[in-house]
């Protein structure tokens, strides 16, 4: 009984940990989606730079990939931001002036790439074996706490990003951002430097992204190149924003934990049915997470935490109403 | 009102009447594929005045103020703005240089609050960057004050103070036409381009629009150029019309000169007689007359007009 419920809290760790690092990815595409209205369908592709270059950068000489620089892991996070911010810059000054739906076009072949060449530059990246034995934060310590302190430091890095994020949101920064958002002609005709704007809301998003995808590298302590599939990556990240609510920093983080929480239990479950089932199964939780977004929009039209606006004076309803 | 209380240190001096024109069109040509929008454009606009545009759908008038906002690349001929060549200059630099336009159709930022969409415009917001908000939230706030005081002031001005929390987007279509006049008040424009200001304002608002303008003009300074199908608007607030047809500037004068020019009559009316009145009479069928504007316009071009239609059958020479 005793070694059940402590199964069960280490489970609820990992899941509260992964929920943690998954709210990371989904507080960059925030910034990208949310405040200013970039159809980024590559986020697949900022993580796994962030996760091969924490990898890389890291881990303990191999001969098998690129490495063998042993930095400390906070060295790995910073460097990790620093790559795809770096890519997500020259991404986006070739493709920023496109159209929502072409920027999701190319964003989402742009990851496609990143994933090939990954899978194909073996003698960095260990090809489609991937890279191991990354180093974990606390792992020193005994168990559990070993676990706690990963879980602790996911949650104090979204705890920093989600202030961060709030007070920007909050400010003329985020005012100019909603503005080339909601119209891109006004927002020039103000004075705006949207490019420039639009850049920098991607090129943040996309350091998060980096950031989500090296905490991911050193929590499994591996990382290959299918963790970049459009679905467990890009797809997931996004329903995860839409149903807690776009443009709004509550609902990212809400959203990503809600999200994982039906995607890891339905892996258990699915993991329980007999063999034969188990492989069909695997699609069920497809269906399920898309099941979660028909509901939920159908209730809640701009996700379960909708966009706040600054209001002079405060309201009794939340909902606005038409006047 | 208290639009006063600004101009003492906004508005920039309006420099005295007949000085310099603040914006001279030379040549001005666009080209879309084959069609000619706008044919070798040419004219002044003296500061501190009212100007005005007419003429018949797709004369050019927009396609103008595209190009002078920065929004278009002009084909050929040039635009200068206090005398220095500003074709292709980008829409937000000229916007720092003192150029604002309004928007035909409202371009409202929907799912910010009225006080908000005021609020975005002015430059020198030290908030709208990222270290300045992490770093020094008391400097940003401090401007966040002023900027907040300036766009208050904007909405009483423009009587939407009472929806400044409601979201852009549920405005009706003559309050976004306010908002957009609101926008260009937000800074110290030295030329403000209203494009079709009256369209779809309903008459009460719509004199309330024209007393806005005259105060600002005569209060602050601002130089404007309107766009607007409504000859009684149009003549009650410019001393000066310029009216284009074809691309291509047909005549231009004071109001009552202008009504009266039998080519201007051609240009929207085809030379229908019976319907001279429509230009006079305005608004009702000012629509109307637009409509059978650019056929019309057409037919004077190819001769139709004769003696009448000198400057449409030869637009690049632009009349007295």
């Amino acid at each position: 009984m005793e070694q059940q419920l402590y199964g069960i809290f280490l489970y609820g760790v990992f899941l509260l940990t992964m929920g943690g690092i998954y709210a990371v990815l989904t507080l960059g595409l925030n910034i990208q989606w949310g405040f200013t209205g970039l159809f980024n369908a590559g986020v697949a592709g900022f993580f796994a730079i962030g996760a091969y270059t924490t990898a890389i950068v890291t881990s303990a000489a191999s001969e098998r990939h690129l490495g063998g620089y042993g930095l400390p892991v906070a060295a790995g996070l910073v460097a990790a931001m620093v790559a795809s911010a770096v890519i997500a810059w020259g991404v986006g000054r070739i493709c920023i002036r496109l159209r929502a739906d072409y920027l999701a076009i190319a964003t989402l072949g742009i990851a496609e790439i990143f994933r090939l060449v990954l899978k194909n530059e073996v003698w960095a990246t260990n090809g489609p074996r991937g890279i191991s034995l990354i180093p974990k934060p606390f792992e020193h310590l005994p168990e559990p706490w070993n676990q706690v302190g990963m879980l602790l430091l996911v949650f104090a890095v979204v705890a920093v990003l989600y202030v961060l994020l709030e007070r920007a949101r909050r400010s003329p920064w985020g005012r100019v951002m909603a503005a080339i958002r909601e119209n891109e002609a006004a927002a020039r005709a103000a004075g705006k430097d949207v490019e420039r704007l639009r850049i920098e809301a991607f090129v943040l998003g996309a350091a998060l992204m980096g950031l989500g995808g090296a905490l991911m590298a050193h929590h499994i302590k591996f990382i290959e190149p299918n963790a970049a599939e459009p679905v467990s990556a890009t797809f997931l990240v996004w329903v995860m924003l839409v149903i807690g609510g776009a443009a709004n920093n509550r609902g990212a983080v809400f959203g990503a934990i809600l999200i994982w929480t039906i995607w890891s239990t339905a892996e258990i479950l699915s993991a329980r049915l007999p063999p034969e089932w188990a492989v069909k199964s695997a699609y069920l939780r497809i269906f399920l997470v898309g099941l979660a977004l028909q509901i939920i929009l159908q209730r809640f039209p701009g996700g379960i935490f909708r966009e706040r606006r600054f209001r002079t004076a405060p309201s009794s309803s939340t909902r606005e109403q038409p006047p | 009102m208290n639009a006063a209380a600004h101009s003492g240190s906004v508005a920039p001096p309006a420099p005295g009447r007949g000085a310099a024109p603040l914006l001279e069109l030379e040549g001005l040509t666009r080209r879309f594929g084959g069609l000619t929008a706008v044919d070798r454009c040419s004219f002044a606009i003296e500061a501190g005045r009212i100007t005005g545009m007419i003429g018949p759908n797709g004369a050019g008038k927009t396609t103008i103020f595209s190009m002078v906002a920065g929004a278009l690349r002009p084909s050929a001929g040039r635009i200068l703005f206090d005398g220095e060549d500003i074709g292709g200059v980008p829409t937000h630099r000229l916007f720092h240089r003192g150029i604002v336009r309004t928007f035909q159709i409202p371009h409202e930022f929907g799912r910010l609050t009225v006080l908000e969409n005021l609020m975005a415009v002015p430059a020198a917001q030290p908030g709208e960057r990222l270290w300045p908000v992490w770093l020094s939230p008391r400097a940003v706030a401090r401007r966040e004050r002023e900027v907040r005081e300036r766009a208050e002031d904007a909405l009483r001005f423009l009587t939407l103070w009472e929806l400044r929390d409601e979201l852009a987007m549920h405005l009706s279509g003559g309050q976004k036409k306010l908002l957009e006049l609101g926008r260009a008040m937000m800074t110290s424009p030295r030329l403000v381009l209203l494009d079709e200001p009256g369209a779809g304002v309903n008459p009460t608002l719509l004199a309330r629009l024209r007393e806005m303008i005259l105060e600002l003009n005569r209060e602050r300074g601002y130089t404007f150029v309107v766009i607007e199908h409504d000859m009684d608007f149009i003549a009650s607030l410019c001393e000066r019309v310029i009216v284009l047809s074809q691309g291509a500037v047909l005549t231009e004068g004071p109001m009552e000169r202008v009504r009266r020019d039998p080519r201007v009559l051609d240009a929207y009316l085809g030379g229908d007689e019976e319907n001279e009145g429509a230009t006079g009479t305005g608004t009702p069928a000012g629509g109307d007359a637009s409509r059978a504007g650019t056929a019309a316009g057409r037919a004077a071009g190819e001769g139709h007009g004769g003696a009448l239609g000198a400057g449409a059958t030869d637009p690049g020479e632009s009349p007295p």
